[in-house]
């Protein structure tokens, strides 16, 4: 019971020191600064392009993993969720060894299209959707494997090729699933760290999203970094209960 | 799909199957044949591989072996979407997500038919079905009974050539199933393709069905018209589905021996037989009635059990029967479990055919 309590304690007080050492007088000053509104934009839209990123990547890839047997499919499975265990900083720094200039496919991008991922905004995007994907795939195969196969039989016997089953039949099936999955998956990628810092760098307007900033604003301006959390802190509280929403309409 | 399109080789869709499905500890190995407007059933214990013929009809499992000619062309060659089928499975598998209208306009969407085309049709088949009003309402909205009417329409919409039923009444309370039944019937009787129904009710079978076909141990045990197969059973199975006690014999005229047992038939007939009669034909006796030896035997009661308005009293002895007698009866003879008594059969109610 004590334990409990302490561990309860472990886990609110730093949010309610959060919020009673937040400089309120100040706070929509700070809030209107161009550096924190440029840092917050910055955050949300990268996160999203990550989040879609993900949804276009991750929904194939957990559909192969749910319904296509091939050998090695555990393997691949494991591997898929390495991210999620993984430092992100490690994954920085992978990122950067594979698509930075001089990496296996980055130097190979950049003399075919000229493009360069490392320290700019769609390096972030990378980053983060590398992070986020795995919490995306999860929860698709989740929801795939629980859902019933036979309405998909059922839609195969009206004439539904796979794709039509697929779009019409099993996506509608496991949106719940998939909802889910793009929340956690945007609420990661919205306050990744330690592989967009090293991957990306932390160039203000470009590549500085908001943990970023909290970072930086902690060493020289600490009344600004407790906004900047104070806001992310929102973000995440807003995430929980439009996700709570969702899952009790849902049941 | 076009009325012109449709309307070619509308005449006679003739199923014949030859259906081989291996599995590890079962082998499915039957032969159907469906003419147009046909109904067949397919009846069987649990386990019996019916549900896995039907599948196999649809393209869902896939044969070990044989073959599906639907209107003298090959079915089995096709995937499960391009097969002219329609399917009402046990528990409808109404697309949650979808309305009832649009459940039932799916098909036809599938089909290449435009929204509002698909939608007009599938309007036109819940008034068939009589659920109009219900068109807008999402399948956890609907009773059992109107759930099953809107998967029939779905799997009609789509102008299926065969069409195959999943034990479509099994879900159903009593009540609604009397309903439901005489409905499916009439739809039935309006579909022009062939019908296969699998039931393990053998009411649904003789009600809806213009041939049986009886499968136990994924083979066919026993097939013809209804009646036919009511009257002349030639399984246990069988036997117990139409409520008659079976025995199988050797037949000397008009006299047939089971084990110990004599029977006198009202049929002139040799060899090898069945013999069966209804548990109602049987009387029971505390002592050895006078007379003919014949028709008559001793037995040890089993179990007394209710049995509508009757008294069904399970006997063990020479053969196994059943008798169905009055709770009057019951009572003068004063029977309880474990007794002996003499059981009799009068010949005219005894029915004898070849085995």
């Amino acid at each position: 019971m004590v334990l409990a309590v302490v561990g309860m304690a472990f886990l609110v007080l730093p949010l309610a020191g959060l919020l009673v050492r937040a400089p309120w007088s100040t706070m929509p000053e700070r809030l209107a600064e161009p550096q924190v509104l440029e840092a917050l934009r910055l955050s949300l839209v990268t996160a999203t392009i990550a989040t879609a990123v993900c949804l276009v990547l991750g929904v194939p890839l957990a559909w192969l993993l749910a319904r296509v047997s091939f050998p090695g499919r555990r393997l691949v499975r494991a591997l898929v969720t390495i991210p999620l265990v993984l430092p992100p900083v490690v994954g920085g720094v992978a990122l950067l060894l594979v698509l930075g200039r001089r990496g296996l496919v980055g130097q190979w991008l950049e003399s075919a299209f000229g493009i360069s991922l490392p320290f700019t905004t769609a390096g972030v995007v990378v980053a983060e959707a590398f992070v986020a994907m795995p919490f995306l795939v999860i929860s698709v195969e989740g929801a795939l494997r629980a859902a019933d196969l036979r309405y998909e039989e059922a839609a195969a016997t009206l004439g539904a090729s796979r794709w039509v089953v697929f779009r019409r039949v099993t996506m509608p099936l496991i949106a719940p699933g998939i909802v889910a999955g793009a929340v956690l998956c945007w609420a990661r990628a919205l306050g990744e760290f330690g592989a967009t810092i090293t991957f990306a760098g932390n160039f203000p307007g470009r590549t500085q999203t908001m943990p970023l900033a909290v970072y930086l604003a902690l060493e020289t301006e600490p009344d600004a970094a407790i906004v900047l959390s104070l806001l992310l802190l929102l973000v995440s509280v807003a995430i929980l209960a439009g996700l709570r929403d969702r899952w009790v309409t849902s049941a | 799909m076009s009325e012109s399109e449709r309307d070619p080789g509308r005449g006679l869709p003739q199923l014949r199957a030859h259906l081989v499905v291996e599995r590890p500890r079962f082998r499915l190995d039957i032969e159907l044949a469906a003419d147009a407007g046909q109904v067949i059933a397919l009846l069987g214990p649990n386990g019996a591989g019916k549900t896995t013929a039907l599948r196999a009809l649809a393209g869902l499992t896939p044969l070990s072996g044989g073959h599906i000619t639907l209107d003298g062309g090959a079915l089995h060659t096709l995937p499960v979407e391009r097969r002219p089928i329609g399917v009402v499975f046990q528990d409808y598998l109404l697309f949650p997500h979808l309305s009832a209208l649009d459940n039932v306009a799916f098909g036809p969407r599938c089909q290449g038919a435009s929204k509002h085309d698909a939608r007009r049709t599938a309007g036109a088949w819940l008034e068939r079905v009589g659920l109009a009003e219900h068109a807008a309402d999402r399948p956890r909205q609907l009773s059992g009974g109107q759930a099953q009417r809107v998967a029939l329409a779905r799997a009609l919409a789509v102008e299926p050539r065969l069409l195959l039923l999943d034990e479509p009444l099994a879900a159903l309370d009593a009540h609604t199933r009397l309903e439901i039944r005489s409905r499916l019937r009439r739809h039935l009787g309006d579909f022009d393709g062939a019908t296969i129904l699998v039931t393990h009710d053998p009411l649904d079978a003789m009600v809806l069905a213009d041939h049986l076909v009886v499968i136990e141990n994924g083979a066919v045990v026993q097939q013809g018209p209804p009646a036919e197969v009511a009257r002349r059973p030639r399984t246990d199975y069988v036997a117990r589905l139409v409520g008659l006690n079976l025995y199988r014999g050797v037949a000397d005229e008009q006299q047939v021996t089971v084990g110990d047992v004599i029977f006198s038939v009202t049929e002139r007939i040799h060899g090898p037989v069945f013999i069966a009669f209804p548990p109602s034909a049987v009387a029971l006796f505390r002592t050895r009635p006078d007379g003919t030896p014949r028709n008559l035997w001793q037995a040890r009661i089993e179990g007394i059990e209710r049995h509508g308005d009757n008294v069904r009293v399970h006997l063990e002895g020479p053969i196994t029967a059943a008798a169905d007698i009055t709770p009057a009866a019951v009572a003068d003879l004063d029977l309880t479990a474990g007794q002996q008594v003499w059981a009799a059969v009068k010949a005219t109610e005894t029915h004898a055919y070849p085995a």
